[in-house]
């Protein structure tokens, strides 16, 4: 997919600047905050089940492979078939033979992180098969031709009139020519529109939450039911996942459930929660024909060996972007890649490169609110220092800051010398910023002075009167 | 007093040292009070987190091994910053992990590094202080006090001991103000909104000061609060427990002395 990672400073200032984005930002993530206090409030155990959850993944991760081939051999004895996919060009090469063998003209697709790393919709679009998103916000984004901002909110970005605006402009060929204000009627107006695509659609793609090993099946959830609708309508159900979706048995998702929506929304469980095992079974009332499994590594087997292993326990609940303060002032498109927020700084540098993605691990001020709310405790902070560490290893960060870092260390080891250097420094500071108690500009402090002023120090330092006796 | 006082290296910081002794002061006053002999050993410069988190492992690991040297012989090391102590407490065991000299002796200093507030009220036993404040203020909680240190209730705790002082809670105090260390050069504008936003939140209290544990937040919030033409004081902690806080805040013009 193409990325605009590497121009994340110019993303951010054009985010920062955008005026309905900043109202849509602080009012989604001021309301999933306090909901999910609230759900964490009202479950007494909720701690101890992150724990399990993490326990689980961990166990799960250790022993990938086996849990793995279990469940292929599942879906196997379902009737189902697993296709394992090194790279998102496999994959989507995968994807679109089963949608021509099925004779697929238009295939419907429920909300899936994957299917935008592998840049699946133009692909299709290229090969003569129509994707008609149905999750909500999915169907705003693909209508509106962008991107999702945020993983479990897509469209979250765009503020109401937008999407008025843009479901007026883009129904009203399908006859549908009143410009609606009221969400109600959005909603609506969207369901009645993606009905007769759910009939008429060949095949149905769905992401998954979970993979099953012990049955076979894959699990997903939402809160609109559309990912029932794409899979049991169709004659052919593709699920499309990542190797780390993997659990060893369905007791083991369901923990992790209560877990995912009481992070990501502050609801005890989403609104449908729909397992899948195999094809549609004689005697079924309904159910594909056909039940496809695209397991897709595209570098999550290179990172299970890597120091980044945590945060394959990631379940893409979005949490850490909903506390994130950097991802509510820039908003999800500043990331220019798949993934936005915390995880995505995480993420993003491992599967599309440091040397693409560097700035997203350096823009946290590391507050750690990620890492505090992270239902699978993954030390965000952390490994986004790793990858700091990678990149000054490698020198990919600028050599000014290198530079920079090296002198200042090599004074900081000197403490007579440094006592000295910043001793003259503060004194001359101190004098220069008596009067008025700040400097509005300084030379070599730009970053600072941009957005603040520098107070003035108060002239000595405290080793210099220390060391004098004079106490305070 | 206990029989043997504790004897505690007062961690100063670099930017209590640069810009804000009275915080040093403050701190030594407040351990004293409590009982501690302090000591402050000359050769301390930095904890090593600028290059910590600008990935220079080589350079942090050497400014840790000094650190760790200088201040293993004190029954506490402790530090006016939840982010300085928190970067020895829950920083230093990782970066040697697996060294067999370097590992325990970074574990057996975190062990007794604390944070000024919080060593006073759970290790000292401190529930009130002698100062007098009049006025409104309020307190934002350091990211790494709030997170790393588990510091929250004990400034609040010390606070509510003033005479005269009213605190009134900022609507999300645990938020980041945008600090960041060098994450606040390297994206101003980002960081920039941050501490906007938490300038319009001091501002929403109706407080004439806010307090906080950490310099560089406060740095950052004075330097934006002046910038906005905000009245608003900026001051440790420290200072107001101490009694110390007659004294220009942080970014004030000096009175004639």
């Amino acid at each position: 997919m193409e990325t605009t990672s590497r121009a994340f400073v110019a993303n951010a200032r054009e985010g920062l600047q955008d005026a309905d984005l900043q109202r849509s930002l602080a009012r989604f993530q001021g309301g999933f905050q306090v909901k999910r206090v609230e759900a964490a409030k009202r479950l007494p155990e909720f701690e101890a089940l992150r724990d399990q959850a993490r326990a689980i993944k961990d166990h799960t991760l250790a022993h990938l492979d086996h849990y793995l081939e279990r469940f292929e051999e599942q879906v196997t004895a379902a009737g189902g078939s697993v296709h394992w996919c090194q790279t998102p060009a496999d994959a989507r090469r995968v994807i679109l033979s089963l949608c021509q063998d099925a004779g697929a003209r238009t295939v419907t697709k429920s909300k899936s992180m994957i299917a935008e790393e592998m840049e699946l919709n133009p692909f299709l679009e290229e090969h003569g098969i129509e994707p008609v998103e149905t999750d909500l916000g999915e169907y705003v984004v693909q209508l509106a031709d962008e991107r999702p901002s945020h993983i479990i909110a897509p469209a979250v970005h765009k503020t109401k009139d937008q999407v008025a605006d843009l479901f007026h402009e883009k129904h009203t060929p399908l006859g549908r020519t009143r410009r609606l204000d009221r969400v109600e009627e959005l909603v609506e107006e969207a369901r009645e529109v993606l009905r007769p695509r759910y009939l008429a659609a060949d095949a149905g793609i769905t992401g998954a939450n979970f993979l099953i090993a012990e049955t076979g099946s894959s699990a997903v959830v939402t809160n609109e039911g559309n990912a029932d609708l794409t899979q049991i309508l169709p004659r052919v159900h593709i699920v499309i996942a990542t190797l780390e979706k993997v659990v060893p048995t369905l007791e083991d998702a369901t923990t992790i459930m209560r877990v995912l929506a009481r992070s990501a929304t502050g609801q005890e469980f989403s609104t449908y929660t729909t397992v899948s095992t195999g094809p549609r079974r004689p005697g079924d009332a309904d159910g594909p024909d056909a039940y496809h499994v695209v397991l897709l590594d595209n570098g999550r087997s290179r990172m299970l060996g890597s120091e980044f292993r945590d945060v394959l326990r990631c379940i893409k609940c979005g949490a850490c972007m909903n506390h994130c303060p950097v991802y509510g002032t820039v908003g999800g498109h500043a990331y220019g890649w798949v993934y936005p927020g915390p995880v995505g700084a995480v993420l993003t540098p491992n599967l599309i490169g440091l040397e693409e993605a560097r700035h997203l691990p350096n823009a946290s001020s590391f507050c750690g609110r990620c890492e505090e709310v992270c239902p699978m405790r993954i030390p965000l902070p952390g490994l986004m220092r790793k990858l700091r560490e990678q990149e000054f290893a490698r020198r990919l960060s600028p050599a000014a800051v290198r530079n920079g870092i090296g002198a200042w260390a090599w004074l900081v080891r000197r403490p007579a010398l440094y006592r000295l250097a910043t001793g003259v420094g503060m004194r001359v500071l101190g004098i220069l910023g008596r009067r008025r108690g700040r400097f509005t500009r300084l030379p070599l402090a730009g970053g600072w002075t941009a957005a603040r002023d520098l107070p003035a120090p108060e002239g000595a330092t405290f080793h210099a009167l220390w060391r004098k006796g004079r106490r305070a | 007093m206990p029989a043997t006082r504790r004897r505690v290296g007062l961690f100063v910081t670099c930017l209590v040292d640069l810009f804000r002794p009275t915080v040093g002061f403050a701190a030594a006053a407040l351990l004293e009070r409590a009982g501690c002999e302090v000591a402050v050993p000359a050769a301390q410069v930095c904890c090593g987190q600028p290059a910590y988190n600008s990935g220079d492992r080589a350079d942090t690991e050497a400014i840790a091994r000094d650190v760790i040297a200088l201040f293993e012989p004190f029954d506490a090391t402790v530090a006016p910053s939840g982010s300085c102590a928190g970067m020895i407490k829950c920083h230093y065991p990782a970066l040697f992990a697996g060294d067999s000299e370097w590992e325990p002796r970074a574990q057996r200093l975190a062990e007794r590094t604390f944070e000024l507030v919080s060593f006073l009220v759970d290790e000292c036993g401190v529930d009130a202080v002698e100062a007098r404040h009049r006025g409104k203020v309020t307190y934002h909680d350091s990211c790494s006090s709030l997170r790393e240190m588990g510091v929250r209730a004990q400034p609040r705790r010390l606070l509510g001991s003033i005479d005269g002082l009213e605190l009134a809670e900022l609507s999300a105090p645990d938020v980041c103000c945008g600090f960041g260390g060098t994450f606040c050069v390297k994206y101003p504008d980002i960081s920039g909104r941050m501490v906007a936003d938490k300038a319009k939140d001091i501002a929403a209290t109706g407080a004439d000061t806010v307090l906080a544990g950490d310099m560089g937040c406060l740095l950052n919030i004075a330097g934006r609060l002046s910038r906005e033409g905000s009245r608003v004081k900026a001051r440790h902690v420290a200072e107001v427990l101490a009694g110390m806080d007659d004294r220009p805040a942080i970014g004030e013009p000096a009175r004639g002395r």
